[in-house]
């Protein structure tokens, strides 16, 4: 990757993303089912296998090759005896941010207290994730084909590149985790205020070959607030939807009732595929989300 | 114009306008106020919610109303509506202006100058050509008709006289010829020279008159009545008001100002008096009365000598023998003087103590005060002495207290003894105080007292008998005088106490006060320079070498060109002519029937359309903020803005009169410099930063560690509480008010300091050459400032702390302080004089010092200073001149008594 250069904006956002993840620890994410997965990473799983850190000398018995015989060791003593190494593995993580329309909403564009809009904060998020995975040795990709969990730094501006270019003219959009490989860790960041069942569909099917992963709503405050009044015509970011209001303001209450549904559904559906789930808007910094994300991907099950 | 009631319309078709507003309801109504159109994610959330209120779905009535009012007041404003118009005739033909200009006219100058121009514009877009006549300024020929726009230049010249016009007005040679329509701005009062120039112009065209409808109002003579002042009060028309007479006259400290005040209430009447019932001290510094509020000629009524009552002591060697009153010495002068002067009849030693005006000795032969007598004499007092025989008996050649050198013994003339008749006077010289009065035959001198020839003697006579032997010699003394009579104060020695003369006489040197109206006998033979002159308005203006006037004019003529009221004054008197004459009655200004009168009482026309427009914009601007309201957009930021600008228009109370209390004690806790606002903000930055540079400079080189420095509230802060005051000064600079100046003078004398800076490198030479100078001249003037000087090489600010030569600050001139005593002599062995007395109140300098003090917030220069490494040395310069200005204020002369160093140190060591 480093002969090409990469574009300007996936530098910026690299750039973004390595200043934010330098404040975390290097993430190393728990991986749960370690003897199913045949990628060497930096998890060690307490039990001999393949795998560089050294682990236990045993006497060799039948069917072991000659070379595998500490010899070193074996001289002390009368039998023979093999050197065994601790198995290790490498976690994959994919990402995934919402390319749709309605993620290039930011409630506040300039002024004093401008927000960024919400594509850019869960990219920011998503390569902030990948980089401390990355760093901690394990293998980071999307959930799309175009770009495989590798590991490595060079995987960075594939990520970012790929981050970048992926946007979509729809004005929402729900997750496709067909491609994600078993037992890989899933972050969707997403608004999620596509229809639900999609969301449902892609996550029951993961987890259904053991898939897990976090559930990441960012929103704008100006999305939590509602923050309107008089007669206003709300049009969808890609202009598909239309709505007419006579007094914004009185429908406050229910829009917020309606959003909070919404979150509840989503956490509901989480909840049954061993997802965790929770919302970040904009108006905070990203380091809060950042924290959560770690702790959610390195704690397990939240 | 149409006419609706008192409301008149320019251009009333417009007004169909308004037909037009019940349509634009309808329309108003069908329209609901556009939406906002929104991009908004959370929209498929909101799919399928149906709104609850349907309020905004139609214009509210109110807004629709407040629409409606924006619409008809711009209607009504472009139709140009005018309150009670002045039916406009346009006239043809030449237009004559006559102004009567006198001083009845000053009071409502403004009104009649702004009544004259609009006369002036009109015959301008007319077309006509106009003449222009003052009356109380005749031309001395009938004026041409000329160009009204050139007279309209011309009116700022036109003044009100502070006279009437002249009764014998020849209308024949002040009227132009031909027809022409003539426009009166009449002062509203009568006079016989009217009624012929009304005819005279009615006879050339139609008569217009402009008058006032309030009576004019005018102040006579004030006379005395005992120890009661009474002022006449005259209108023109019975009134009924309560008019305020204030007395104006120096105080002690010299200046002008209101010594008393009387209402004097007019009931239906035309006359009042106004009576001023003075202790003496303050009824003689009055100088004159007016009606407080009114300005005009006038109302102005000047006093003179003969509103003073004099204190007079009367001494004499010998109390009279019992039962022999005629005989005593005092006798007549006493009958002469008591009606019209305080008497002190006590010894010398008593009299001179209560300060009298005149000390008469009548017989005195020894004086034994005499160095007292000769001081109060020379600082302006008048002694007058009788002869007699005691004065007769002693050697007087020594006494200083005497106008000539007396031949001891006198001289009897008429006695049974002698061989010649008792000698009459001589007719009064031109140049003697007494010219003018005549010399009854029947006053024969018997015995008098002869004066020793003298080169001086002629020129010191200011009577003298038939003979030519002198009979009243004076001599001035410093500001006084000494006048002998050289007969005696009663009859013992000559008739002359008897005549009539006797009184005369007196009152001439001042000694009796003159009766209040005087006659053409009085003044007569003397000539009096006009001291002071009123304007129209009742102002006194000074007069430059004018020509003298007769008395016999003065006392007769009404005042006109040639004898402006005013003061007027001899070497010994002063006579004050008032404008108005005595015996004038106040009536007001009848006019012929079918004269148009255009008066005052009309009410003013007032055009509207100015209110209407207002009105609109106003409306328009409510009509916004509403519609932004009703449709949502009023929030947050614009919400704030709005309420913002609301209590910024809001009228803000009356601020605190005193300075508050924590501010007093932050004050008085430490050493606290301040400066002056100047009103521009940057350079009051500035001064603050410069100050504070300055504090942190003391804290850091010397024991003075000053708190942050304050910017000075004039009205406000009390100034004793501030050590320093620096007072830049621009062109702009506020004046202080005049409660402002007593506490800077009361701080100036207290041992404050104010630093002035002109920041203007002095470029003036303090001199008015610079906006600036001038400013700060102006800004001084009323400030206790001593006299001034450069600053001396040896001055104590030279080496307060550091040893300076220079005084800089971002530039090096000179600066001011004030100036060292004239007998300031160098201290013995010292390189510098012994000036012990006196912090400098005041430093005037033009270095901009505040910027080169000048610190930002890290503490680092604000501003550059001269170039490089020198310019560095000019700030390190300039900041130690500010640490010996500081130390100088504190300190007081402290290093200059260091002078006494080696003279002390000698002490020490014996």
């Amino acid at each position: 990757m480093s002969e090409a250069l990469p574009d300007e904006a996936a530098r910026d956002l690299r750039r973004a993303a390595e200043a934010e993840a330098a404040a975390l620890p290097a993430l190393l994410i728990a991986a749960e089912h370690l003897a199913n997965t045949v990628q060497m990473g930096g998890h060690g799983r307490r039990r001999a296998g393949a795998g560089e850190e050294f682990w236990q000398y045993r006497p060799a018995h039948s069917g072991d090759a000659a070379r595998f015989v500490d010899w070193r060791r074996s001289a002390r003593s009368d039998s023979q005896f093999v050197r065994d190494r601790e198995a290790q593995l490498a976690q994959s993580l994919c990402l995934w941010v919402d390319p749709a329309a309605s993620m290039r909403f930011s409630g506040a564009e300039t002024g004093r207290k401008a927000r960024p809009e919400k594509l850019a904060r869960a990219r920011l998020l998503a390569l902030a994730l990948a980089i401390s995975a990355l760093r901690a040795g394990e293998r980071v990709g999307l959930t799309s084909p175009l770009a495989p969990p590798r590991p490595g730094k060079a995987q960075l501006l594939t990520l970012a590149q790929a981050l970048m270019a992926e946007t979509s003219g729809l004005d929402y959009a729900a997750p496709d985790l067909t491609a994600v490989a078993p037992q890989a860790r899933v972050v969707v960041l997403s608004d999620f205020f596509a229809d639900p069942a999609g969301l449902e569909a892609a996550l029951l099917g993961a987890a259904e070959r053991g898939v897990s992963g976090v559930l990441l709503q960012v929103l704008d405050p100006a999305e939590e607030d509602f923050p309107y009044d008089g007669r206003t015509v709300f049009t969808s970011m890609a202009g598909g939807l239309r709505f007419e209001t006579r007094e914004a303001g009185d429908l406050r209450a229910r829009y917020r009732a309606r959003l909070a549904e919404r979150r509840d559904r989503i956490a509901r559906i989480a909840d049954r595929a061993g997802f965790a789930f929770s919302s970040h808007h904009t108006g905070a910094p990203a380091q809060t989300a950042l924290l959560w994300l770690h702790g959610a991907l390195a704690g397990g099950w939240r | 114009m149409t006419m609706l009631g008192p409301l008149g319309f320019t251009a009333p078709w417009l007004l169909l306008g308004l037909v037009a507003l019940p349509l634009l309801w309808w329309l108003l109504r069908a329209t609901p106020p556009a939406p906002i159109r929104r991009r908004f994610p959370g929209v498929a959330l909101l799919l399928g919610l149906a709104d609850e209120m349907v309020q905004a779905e139609r214009t509210p009535w109110w807004l629709l109303a407040l629409r409606m009012l924006v619409l008809a007041a711009a209607i009504l404003g472009f139709a140009g509506p005018i309150l009670h118009p002045e039916p406009v005739v346009p006239g043809r033909g030449p237009l004559l202006i006559v102004e009567d200009g006198s001083w009845a006219s000053a009071a409502d100058w403004p009104r009649r100058i702004e009544r004259l121009t609009r006369a002036l514009t009109e015959a301008s877009a007319a077309g006509r050509p106009v003449a222009l006549i003052s009356l109380a300024d005749p031309p001395p020929a009938a004026p041409p008709f000329t160009e009204a726009a050139d007279l309209i230049d011309t009116l700022p010249g036109v003044q009100p006289k502070p006279w009437e016009p002249s009764i014998d007005l020849d209308p024949a040679k002040l009227l132009p010829a031909g027809r022409y329509d003539t426009l009166w701005l009449s002062d509203g009062l009568d006079r016989a020279s009217r009624a012929p120039l009304v005819k005279a112009v009615q006879a050339h065209g139609t008569l217009k008159v402009w008058q006032p409808a309030v009576p004019v109002l005018a102040l006579g003579s004030a006379s005395v009545d005992g120890t009661k002042l009474k002022l006449p009060l005259s209108a023109s028309a019975p009134v009924s008001r309560t008019f305020e007479i204030a007395a104006l006259g120096a105080d002690p400290s010299g200046l002008e100002r209101e010594l008393a005040r009387q209402p004097v209430t007019l009931k239906d009447a035309a006359q009042a008096e106004a009576i001023f019932d003075l202790p003496p001290e303050l009824r003689n510094r009055i100088t004159r009365f007016e009606i407080a509020g009114l300005r005009s000629a006038g109302a102005v009524s000047l006093t003179d000598d003969a509103q003073k009552r004099r204190k007079v002591a009367l001494i004499s060697a010998s109390s009279a023998r019992e039962g022999l009153e005629l005989l005593a010495p005092t006798h007549y002068l006493h009958q002469a003087l008591a009606p019209s002067a305080d008497l002190v009849e006590a010894t010398l030693a008593d009299a001179l103590p209560v300060k009298p005006d005149v000390i008469i000795l009548a017989d005195v032969g020894e004086v034994a005060e005499r160095t007292e007598l000769q001081d109060w004499v020379e600082k302006g007092g008048m002694l007058i002495r009788f002869a007699g025989p005691r004065l007769a008996a002693v050697d007087t050649s020594a006494d200083p207290l005497l106008p000539v050198r007396l031949r001891q013994g006198g001289r009897s003339i008429g006695g049974t003894m002698s061989w010649g008749e008792p000698r009459k006077l001589a007719p009064f010289a031109e140049t003697s105080p007494f010219a003018g009065l005549t010399v009854p035959d029947e006053v024969t001198v018997r015995e008098q007292v002869l004066a020793e020839p003298d080169p001086d003697l002629g020129a010191r006579t200011i009577a003298a008998l038939a003979d030519g032997t002198p009979l009243v010699t004076r001599k001035t003394m410093g500001q006084g005088a000494v006048v002998l009579f050289h007969v005696t104060a009663n009859a013992e020695w000559s008739n002359l106490p008897l005549s009539g003369l006797f009184p005369q006489m007196l009152e001439r040197l001042s000694v009796s006060a003159r009766p209040a109206a005087p006659t053409a006998e009085d003044l007569a033979g003397q000539t009096f320079t006009p001291l002071k002159r009123l304007d129209g308005f009742g102002l006194l203006i000074a007069t430059e070498a004018e020509a003298g006037v007769k008395g016999e004019d003065l006392a007769e003529g009404p005042p006109g060109p040639d004898l402006p009221p005013g003061l007027y004054g001899t070497e010994d008197q002063v006579l004050a002519l008032n404008t108005l004459p005595r015996g004038r009655q106040l009536a007001p200004a009848l006019w012929p029937a079918g004269v148009a009168i255009e008066g005052e009482a009309a009410p003013k026309q007032m055009p509207l359309a100015g209110f209407a427009l207002a009105a609109a914009l106003v409306a328009l601007l409510l009509d916004i903020l509403a519609t932004l309201a009703l449709s949502g957009r009023l929030r947050g930021p614009r919400a704030a803005a709005v309420i913002a600008l609301a209590v910024a228009l809001m009228p803000s109370p009356p601020q605190a009169e005193t300075m508050s209390e924590a501010r007093a004690i932050e004050a008085a806790s430490n050493v606290v410099f301040a400066y002056v606002p100047t009103g521009d903000g940057a350079i009051d930055q500035v001064s603050m930063a410069g100050l504070r540079g300055l504090s942190q400079t003391l804290t850091r080189r010397t024991t003075v560690e000053p708190s942050e420095p304050m910017q000075l509230d004039l009205e406000t802060d009390d100034l004793a509480l501030f050590t320093l005051i620096y007072w830049p000064v621009t062109e702009t600079s506020p004046t202080p008010s005049p409660a402002a100046y007593v506490k800077l003078n009361r701080y100036l004398r207290g041992g404050g300091m104010i630093l002035f800076d002109t920041r203007d490198a002095d470029l003036a030479g303090m001199g008015a050459a610079t906006e600036t100078g001038r400013r700060l001249q102006a800004l001084a003037a009323p400030l206790d400032i001593p006299p001034l000087e450069p600053l001396p090489r040896d001055h104590v600010l030279t080496r307060s702390f550091y040893l300076l030569q220079t005084m800089p600050g971002r530039y090096d001139g000179p600066i001011w302080v004030e100036a060292a005593p004239a007998d300031a002599e160098q201290a013995e062995g010292m390189p510098f004089r012994n000036l012990n007395d006196g912090v400098t109140p005041v430093v005037i300098g033009g270095n901009d010092w505040a910027s080169a003090w000048a610190v930002d917030d890290v503490g680092q220069p604000m501003f550059p200073i001269g170039r490089g490494q020198a310019g560095e040395r000019q700030r390190e310069i300039a900041d130690r001149f500010g640490v010996n200005l500081v130390m100088h204020v504190l300190t007081g002369n402290y290093k200059s008594d260091q002078v006494h160093v080696p003279a002390l140190l000698e002490r020490l060591g014996q």
